[in-house]
Order: structure tokens, then C-alpha cells, then sequence
């Protein structure tokens, strides 16, 4: 394949890839299988028949017309067994009409997230759905970020996609009423997915990919409803976090924790577009989860004006959160930004009064105890936590940092 | 606590549970830290704590650590002639360092312990589920 046919037709399938699969879908009776089976092969067309037609004026349009016609012939196929129903006639109309006239069709992403996220899908699905369908990534690289195995990953998106359709899960926007418990599940799905590649590790590819693509699906879901503050706040959230990714190691490959990073090396750009996102959150004078937590990582990036982090700031944002979410992360958050602000026995009193059993395999909060103890001067009882944390990381560059700490004791 | 207790802690596990083997395999670099004077405490550090978060999560059923490969004897019998020779089955990049019998719910918590273990950032972890015992064992 030449190389501008290459280059435009993955430029089309970044810019276009989810609009067109949601149109498809939406208009085939929210058969998303069958819709993404179309679009693939209305691709592979465009890989064989570009380099010798040219590419069209309208990449998108072309696209289009292929997939219609793969559905027609699929449909034809199904018409053995059942009759076409006028749903899918009607659309399949309308997609020729749009394909030859406009330039412009419905951008029914918006509704794909919402199938994806529908609280009749299994919540540990949601977010693999959801990088596949609106982002178009395959099954194997879902796989290495939730670290599953290929195979199973692969036949449980196939199941979710049979079960959307068996069960009619409807292809549409939800309610007023139900609005902001569904827009939740869109959010936190897409907040998985960047907790996934944040959490993997500071040089691992895959995970900075995957924060990246979460990303991606933030800025659809910004663009899809704007205005609303839990979407501005999870986006202000992620490039906070984002904006850092850099500072996160040394220049011999250590990892840096947050408090100890330069903040020249920060992304200032970055650092100030989640600003302003989360300052146009806040106009809506409706606080959630998402916004206190990009409120938490703004008070750690004022560092880079004031050289100093407000600890009694972030203990007591740590504390609203938790009255939003029951996340560990956020009560182990609360229990460290504690011991700084109010002292390190405070902070311990915290952790301790965490349910141990939950936490038996929760690294980051032996790591956690690990710090607290040794700050405390407790050496014999934070070595045991670092060797526990240690034991539970899955990552070379902190199970290293791990090991200076417990050799500094 | 005794071993009979364990056993039939096991039993009542197996109801619900999965047993899956972990093989360890490593690089000839990361078994040659396991001598080496500056490499050696990091190593088996990792290890020993990596074994007991294993233990005390609760999920261990059996395991051990083996001596290097260069200890090892091979036997293999064809047409009723015996060979044996020095060393591992096959010439390979990773050998075969250790293995964990673990039981856990399903194979994605099994994948979770394996990525824990430091021969899957210095060489890699192979997850396998264990055939169930035969009914009247």
C-alpha cells in the first residue's frame, strides 16, 4: 500500500472510526458485531482498491457505502432464516441517502458509549467494550493492559456483544431521569482504563498507550456532552496525571515519586488546559468525584508555582472524596496526606483503621504503611511492609525504589 | 498448623477454586545474580518476598525453588535404550528457575500472581491450569 493511502486511511479511522461504527450500529438495530464486521471489511476494500482507484474525496463516505453494502449482503444471508425487518430496511436507506449525498452524518458515538457502560454489561467488560468499539483497539492489546488472557478477553468482548444485542440493550441516550447514574458508568469505564495504564508502570508501553487512549475516550465523552462537570472534572483528572508521565522516572530509569518530582520536567501545558477544564467544571457548582480527584492533583501541581504542597488542603479533599466513592485508594490517600499535614501518627491511626482483609493484596497500601512506619521510626514493622509491598508489585522500577527505601532503614 | 488441617482446608478450597502451576523461567543473566556478590541480595530479596506475599495471601499449595540448571541430570528412554546427559532437557534462552501451585478463584487472579513475580520482569511466567486429581485418589 502507497503511503498516502495508508496515512489517509488511518487518519480516517482515527478521526472516524467510532462515528461511523456507531452509525452503522445504530442503524442495524444496535447489532454491533455485525456493524463492526462491516466496517472491517468495508477497510480491507479500501486497502486493496485505493492504491489503484485513488482515495476518494470522501473517506468517510466511501467507507460507508462498503460497509451498507456488507450489511445489505449479511442481511440477505440472515433473510434465509428471518424476514428483513423494516428497521433495518429503513436504515439501510438512509445510509445510502447519507452516503451519496452529505458530508456529514449523526455522530452517534455518544450512544455507543452508553451501550457500552449499560449496567446490563458485566462492569469488568465495560471498559474492554469500550476500547474496542469506539477506539477500534484489538482484543490482544485490551488483553496485555488488564493483563487477561488474549483468548478469554477476545470471547468475553464477543459474549458482551452477543448479550447487547439478545437483550436488546437499546441504542440510545438515556433518560433525564437515569442520566447521571448512566453518564457515571461512561466515566468511570473510561477512568479504568486510565487507571489501568497509569498504574502498570512509568516505562511500560503499553500502559502510557492505554493512558493515552483513555484519554482519547475523555476528550469524546467531553466533546459528546459539554458542560457536564464529571466529564470536564475526569478529563482535568487525566491530564493532570498525564502531564507528569515524564517526571515519573529519573534519567537512570528510577522511579520518582510524586512529591520528589522536578516540576520543570511536568508538562506546564498540560498541567494548565486540565486547569482551566476543572475551573469550567466548577462553574456548574456541582461537585463529584472526578472533580475532587483533579482537584486533589491541582494542589499537588500548584508545587510548580508556590514550591510547596498544601497537605491540610489534600487531606481534606481526600476526605470529601471519600464521601463520594468507597475507593481504598481514596482513604489510603487520605491516611498519607494526613500524616503530612497533622503528623505521621495521625496518618497511621488511619491506615490501621482500614479492614485488613481487603487489603491483604493491595500493594500500594503496604507501600503506603511502608512510608508511614518508617517515618514513624518503626524500622523493624515498616521493613515487614516494604517486604510485603515489594513481594505485591508487579513492576521493576518501583520494586527497585521499594528496595532503596528498605536498605535506607 | 498441621498438615492435615491444610489438606482439608485445600479440599474445601478446590469446591470453588482453581489450581494453576506458575513456572518460573529465567534468563541465563537473572540465574547468574543468584551469585553474584553485588546482584545476590536484591535477588533473593525479591524472592523471599514474593514467596511470602504468596503465603500470606493464603493461595499457596505447593512450590519450591530449584538449583540451577547446570545441576541438572536428564533421562530419556527410546526403543529400550537409555541416554542420559548433563544439564536441562533442552538448550533454551529461559530455564526453568522454580514453580508455585497456587489456588486462587480463575485464571485472570492466577495471571495477577504471575505478573507479581519477579522472573516475569527478568524473563518470563507461565501460567497452567493443574488437571484435577482422579476421583478415587
Amino acid at each position: 500500500m502507497s503511503a498516502p493511502v495508508s496515512e489517509t486511511l488511518e487518519a480516517t479511522v482515527r478521526r472516524s472510526y467510532a462515528t461511523l461504527l456507531g452509525y452503522l450500529a445504530s442503524r442495524a438495530g444496535g447489532d454491533l458485531a455485525a456493524a463492526e464486521d462491516a466496517l472491517s471489511e468495508a477497510l480491507l476494500a479500501a486497502v486493496q482498491q485505493w492504491p489503484g482507484q485513488g482515495i476518494p474525496d470522501k473517506p468517510e463516505a466511501w467507507l460507508l457505502a462498503v460497509a451498507r453494502r456488507r450489511l445489505i449482503d449479511g442481511q440477505r444471508r440472515h433473510v434465509m432464516r428471518e424476514r428483513l425487518s423494516d428497521a433495518m430496511q429503513h436504515a439501510l436507506e438512509s445510509a445510502e441517502e447519507l452516503a451519496a449525498s452529505s458530508d456529514e452524518f449523526p455522530d452517534e458515538r455518544l450512544k455507543l458509549l452508553f451501550v457500552c457502560a449499560h449496567p446490563a454489561i458485566d462492569e469488568a467488560l465495560r471498559t474492554p467494550l469500550m476500547l474496542q468499539v469506539v477506539l477500534g483497539l484489538d482484543a490482544e492489546a485490551i488483553a496485555c493492559a488488564f493483563l487477561v488472557a488474549p483468548a478469554a478477553m477476545a470471547q468475553r468482548l464477543v459474549r458482551a456483544k452477543a448479550k447487547i444485542k439478545a437483550a436488546a440493550i437499546p441504542f440510545e441516550v438515556p433518560e433525564r431521569g437515569n442520566w447521571e447514574e448512566r453518564l457515571s458508568f461512561v466515566l468511570d469505564a473510561i477512568y479504568a482504563a486510565f487507571t489501568r495504564g497509569w498504574q502498570s508502570s512509568p516505562d511500560d508501553e503499553t500502559g502510557r498507550d492505554m493512558a493515552r487512549e483513555a484519554i482519547r475516550l475523555g476528550e469524546v465523552a467531553v466533546t459528546l456532552v459539554p458542560g457536564e462537570p464529571e466529564a470536564l472534572g475526569l478529563l482535568s483528572l487525566m491530564l493532570h496525571c498525564h502531564a507528569r508521565r515524564s517526571a515519573r522516572m529519573d534519567a537512570e530509569g528510577r522511579y520518582v515519586k510524586l512529591d520528589a518530582q522536578d516540576p520543570a520536567a511536568w508538562d506546564h501545558a498540560m498541567v494548565e488546559r486540565a486547569e482551566a477544564l476543572l475551573r469550567k467544571a466548577a462553574e456548574a457548582g456541582r461537585p463529584g468525584r472526578f472533580q475532587i480527584e483533579a482537584a486533589i492533583q491541582s494542589a499537588h501541581a500548584q508545587r510548580r508555582v508556590t514550591g510547596r504542597v498544601e497537605w491540610a488542603v489534600v487531606a481534606a479533599l481526600y476526605e470529601m472524596l471519600m464521601a463520594f466513592t468507597p475507593a481504598m485508594g481514596a482513604r489510603i490517600g487520605h491516611a498519607i496526606a494526613s500524616a503530612h499535614a497533622f503528623g505521621v501518627e495521625r496518618g497511621l491511626a488511619l491506615l490501621e483503621s482500614l479492614p485488613e482483609e481487603r487489603l491483604r493484596d493491595h500493594q500500594p497500601y503496604w507501600a503506603a504503611r511502608g512510608h508511614l512506619l518508617a517515618e514513624a521510626g518503626l524500622t523493624s514493622d515498616a521493613r515487614v511492609a516494604y517486604e510485603r509491598a515489594i513481594g505485591l508489585c508487579d513492576d521493576q522500577a518501583v520494586r527497585a525504589y521499594l528496595w532503596e527505601r528498605w536498605r535506607g532503614l | 498448623m498441621t498438615r492435615r488441617v491444610l489438606n482439608n482446608e485445600n479440599k474445601l478450597r478446590n469446591i470453588i477454586h482453581m489450581e494453576y502451576m506458575l513456572l518460573f523461567t529465567e534468563t541465563q543473566a537473572e540465574l547468574a545474580k543468584r551469585n553474584d556478590p553485588v546482584e545476590a541480595p536484591a535477588y533473593w530479596g525479591a524472592w523471599a518476598a514474593y514467596c511470602k506475599a504468596v503465603a500470606e495471601s493464603g493461595i499457596m499449595v505447593s512450590g519450591a525453588g530449584l538449583q540451577p540448571p547446570d545441576t541438572a541430570t536428564t533421562v530419556r528412554i527410546r526403543d529400550g535404550k537409555r541416554t542420559l546427559h548433563d544439564g536441562p532437557y533442552a538448550e533454551a534462552k529461559e530455564l526453568l528457575g522454580g514453580f508455585f501451585v497456587i489456588n486462587v478463584p480463575d485464571l485472570d487472579t492466577a495471571l495477577e500472581w504471575a505478573a507479581r513475580s519477579p522472573s516475569s520482569s527478568g524473563g518470563s511466567t507461565e501460567v497452567r491450569p493443574v488437571l484435577p486429581s482422579p476421583p478415587n485418589s
